[in-house]
């Protein structure tokens, strides 16, 4: 990044939106209010697993008030964000698989009336066994979640094997095996979904709603309520985050559709907090069997992973997430021998699904632990087995995953000197100790779940000398800053001021194409897009330019709002003079671009997954502080080295990575959503299910690496997802290095480590 | 049974029929149309509900709107002074402390509370000043940094006057 110039690039602009989200004047999709419109609301089951034997709505339709009332075999049409296997229904049919699942909606005038018109559904069940945990829902005689699936409760079950793994194995110098377990824990967004529908007389439907991905949501709007897409128009107001859970069709987004074409009035569906919860998509739980093997100096032989995925109650994105994990073993280092063994279950719970670095970080915590394992057992310091096997600038797997572009090593040399890990490590007193993990994350899939050869990402510009540069694009700003990232792209390119560019986004009338802001792919694919359309229109304007400033094209560059002769500082032009011209003797000036990432796959299941253009790295550690007495463990210095290419604004970098630390330190400390054993949420509400807040955070320290990703766009890679890889594993390796405990299953609560303190002095 | 009830928002008086039982976010959002305070949980947790009442941060959707009545009422809509971005509105958006802007109505005003009663206020106190609003993009770092800098803004400026 060093000796590169940008006007635009790498400096800290402000993100247009802000002024407005400081005033109270962003509208989000619930502060959308339309004439006559209704307010919907979900009946949902009062069991985990039964069958629906009958449903009476007629006492909630005769109530006054109530406009419309519909239920699951109104709208039979499965859906999933997997094509190939959908497996929902916008409400149960014939059968509910979780507690809390939607069985009936209504629209009335208001939403008291509406609640109350919930209670006067009857619903008639005939309860099934429930199963809450993967292992019951897999025993010999359960009975199926769904009757259809051939593999009983196993949704999705695939191998994968790479060289010699066992003779690796037998060979090595050290083996351990270990079991590990994540927890089950949501993404907790602020905004609850929200979703506005309105038809017209035309059958349009209109929708407004808090999504991550309007294209993907257009497509199952479609397919549900069987209408083209021509018909429908989907938007995307200020989204209150994501991070994952609004990454495919909600409930509350059919239905609100739903009953807006039976009530022929705008209806408005939005989630309470238990909703949210219940709706949920959150981290897989995993059950990790995994043995890990070194030889003398360090360096890695092979990884035997076995995965038990507790799923949900539908496949959602589970197969995508089942692979991604088989996909993350394999990086930052280099690794030649690897088995992969992965199982998704189906259970009784709401559903997870993507959740901020899907895939990663479950077998991050547990790799990540065990080289630091293995390390202290060779007498060697877990920064030089990590360093030692760490991938180098290139790299390509032993899977097929090819790596254009890292400074892994560089992020984890800069954390270690950054935070004095190696005068830490091994050396503070018992209840103080320092953890160091790494990791990386996908910049964009090269896969999609789209089922078209189409570009991923398209992006139209127009220059208009009345009305400014206008950057179509339908790639999603869910708060992360995207249309900021693209509208500094565009003004790099076009030597005018990140003000000048107006974005119009998510919409999938007003903008074209775009999958939508998962897989951190929109920097990359969507930014690529629209450096490729600036590209077009500056070759279309300088010829113009050229003509009237009597000079060769080629010579000219835009810079500073002017187009200007490269060798003579006197011959140049206000950029929208040249503009003017243009338009006045062609018409109209705009231009498209798109981006379609390198198509690689693997000749094996599972093969097209783990494939992106580039790759993000990151290191982290973590100091802890414990309270021997009490258990309490409080993170209190906390260094990141992250290498994302150029930073396109460094001050949003920083936020993301941040958030990512935070985010991920509620799930190593504090998070877990709590079940009954009939399949009932104990804790959907932030009262009993923790996130961190102000005073739970570390001293955070973050810094970007010299780096420069010459194949992508300004040399930027992603910044919101490989971050949040090694947190758990770095705050867990310094709890260890702290008491000695090395925990195997998170939260770490208190009582957690008073038990394993107990124990460890009973030995 | 409705009452007709007279609510003094952001230096206005808004005459409002509301039942006994409607609370104060409710209000401020659907009757009286100021959408930008933000409904996350609606039993007391995130903050994101946030106003405040007489200078005090209190949540509205835990707060019967007919228990201030007589009292003075300020929303994230009152905060800017006209076309004027009030010094904390401006440390939030210069600071990076705004990223999908969910809690930031809530998180504004409990600065404001904070800064009301403490213009100088250690990292400590400005973390137990805002541990009731929750945000989940930024890890808070820019939050801190936003309300120190406001802190020393309106220090520098109350000086200036003086």
């Amino acid at each position: 990044m060093s000796d590169r110039k940008f006007s635009v690039i790498g400096t800290d602009q402000v993100r247009k939106e802000a002024p407005d989200k400081a005033r109270g004047e962003a509208i989000y999709a619930d502060d959308i209010r339309l004439p006559r419109m209704l307010h919907g609301r979900i009946k949902r089951s009062d069991y985990a697993h039964a069958r629906i034997i009958s449903i009476d709505t007629s006492a909630a339709e005769a109530l006054p008030g109530v406009k419309a009332v519909v239920v699951g075999s109104e709208a039979p049409q499965r859906y999933g964000i997997v094509p190939q296997a959908p497996t929902e229904t916008a409400m149960a049919i014939d059968k509910v698989r979780y507690h809390g699942e939607p069985i009936a909606a209504v629209a009335a005038t208001d939403p008291d009336i509406a609640e109350k018109a919930l209670d006067l559904i009857e619903v008639e069940y005939e309860p099934l066994p429930v199963y809450v945990n993967p292992h019951d829902a897999i025993a010999e005689g359960a009975v199926s979640l769904h009757e259809d699936n051939k593999y009983g409760n196993i949704a999705y079950q695939a191998r994968q094997e790479f060289g010699e793994v066992d003779k690796a194995l037998e060979e090595s110098h050290l083996v351990i095996e270990k079991t590990f377990k994540t927890s089950y824990v949501n993404h907790v967004f602020m905004e609850p979904h929200s979703a506005v529908a309105r038809f017209d007389d035309n059958g349009d439907l209109r929708m407004w709603s808090s999504t991550q991905v309007p294209h993907y949501l257009h497509t199952m709007l479609s397919k549900v309520m069987d209408m083209p897409m021509a018909k429908i128009h989907v938007t995307v107001p200020n989204v209150g985050g994501g991070f994952g859970g609004k990454g495919e069709a909600s409930n509350n987004e059919l239905i609100a559709a739903l009953l807006s074409r039976k009530a022929r009035r705008p209806v408005k569906v939005i989630y309470s907090r238990r909703e949210v919860f219940l709706q949920h998509r959150g981290r897989h739980p995993i059950e990790m069997k995994i043995r890990m093997g070194v030889d003398k100096e360090g360096y890695l032989t092979a990884i035997d992973y076995d995965g038990l995925m507790d799923g949900g109650a539908y496949g959602a994105w589970g197969i995508i997430i089942l692979f991604y994990t088989a996909a993350m073993l394999h990086l930052p280092y280099k690794i030649k021998n690897v088995r992969f063994f992965g199982r998704r279950i189906y259970t009784n719970k709401p559903t997870c699904g993507p959740m901020r670095g899907l895939g990663g970080v479950q077998p991050r915590f547990a790799l990540e632990s065990m080289m630091d394992e293995l390390a202290i057992k060779l007498g060697m310091s877990p920064y030089e087995l990590k360093l030692k096997n760490a991938i180098d600038k290139k790299h390509v797997t032993v899977s097929g995953v090819h790596v254009r572009h890292s400074e892994y090593k560089k992020c984890l040399e800069e954390v270690v000197s950054e935070s004095g890990y190696l005068n830490k490590h091994g050396k503070l007193p018992f209840g103080k100790g320092v953890g160091l993990a790494g990791g990386y994350y996908i910049s964009g899939t090269a896969y999609t779940l789209y089922m078209s050869y189409k570009p991923h990402s398209t992006a139209l510009i127009r220059l208009d000398s009345e009305s400014g540069v206008t950057l179509q694009c339908g790639a999603t700003d869910i708060g992360q800053g995207s249309n900021m990232v693209l509208a500094m792209m565009c003004a790099e390119k076009l030597g005018l001021p990140y003000e000048s560019v107006h974005v119009i986004s998510g919409d999938t009338k007003n903008a074209p194409f775009d999958l939508g802001s998962f897989a951190s792919r929109v920097t990359v694919a969507a930014g690529s897009a629209v450096c490729e359309a600036a590209d077009k229109l500056i070759e279309q304007i300088l010829p113009i330019a050229g003509v009237a400033l009597g000079c060769r094209a080629d010579q000219l560059a835009v810079g500073n709002g002017e187009i200007y002769s490269i060798y003579e500082k006197e011959i140049r032009m206000p950029f929208w003079e040249a503009v003017e011209k243009y338009i006045a003797a062609h018409g109209p000036l705009s231009a498209t671009g798109s981006y379609t990432p390198p198509r690689r796959t693997g000749d094996f299941k599972g093969g097209n997954v783990g494939h992106s253009p580039t790759y993000g790295f990151t290191a982290h550690v973590a100091e802890v502080d414990i309270d021997t007495e009490t258990g309490e463990i409080k993170v209190v210095n906390y260094n990141e080295a992250g290498d994302c290419g150029q930073p396109i604004n460094p001050l949003s970098v920083e936020g993301q990575v941040e958030g990512s630390i935070v985010m991920a330190m509620g799930q190593a400390l504090y998070e877990e959503i709590k079940m009954t054993p009939d399949g009932r949420l104990m804790n959907p509400n932030l009262h009993d299910y923790k996130v961190p807040t102000m005073r739970d955070i570390p001293n955070i320290k973050t810094l970007a690496v010299d780096s420069y990703d010459e194949d992508s766009p300004f040399g930027a890679k992603e910044a919101g997802e490989g971050p949040i890889q090694p947190t758990i594993p770095a705050i867990l390796n310094a709890i260890y290095d702290a008491i000695g405990v090395r925990f195997t299953e998170m939260p770490v609560t208190p009582e957690k480590v008073l038990a394993a303190l107990e124990a460890k002095g009973q030995e | 049974m409705k009452k007709i009830i007279t609510l003094n928002i952001n230096g206005d008086d808004y005459d409002l029929a509301i039942k006994p039982t409607d609370f104060l976010v409710d209000i401020v959002r659907d009757t009286v149309g100021l959408t930008g305070t933000k409904k996350g949980c609606n039993i007391g947790d995130c903050g994101a509900c946030t106003v405040l009442v007489d200078g005090k941060p209190i949540l509205s959707c835990l707060t019967l709107a007919m228990s201030v009545v007589g009292k003075k009422v300020k929303t994230i809509e009152g905060v800017a002074n006209g076309p004027e971005l009030d010094t904390v509105q401006k440390a939030f958006i210069d600071k990076g402390a705004i990223q999908c802007g969910f809690c930031t109505p809530g998180m504004i005003l409990s600065t404001t509370a904070l800064l009301e009663r403490n213009p100088s206020p250690t990292e400590e106190e400005i973390k137990h000043g805002l541990a009731g609003n929750i945000c989940r993009c930024t890890g808070y770092v820019k939050i801190i940094d936003a309300v120190k800098h406001a802190a020393e803004v309106k220090t520098k400026e109350g000086s200036d006057v003086r």
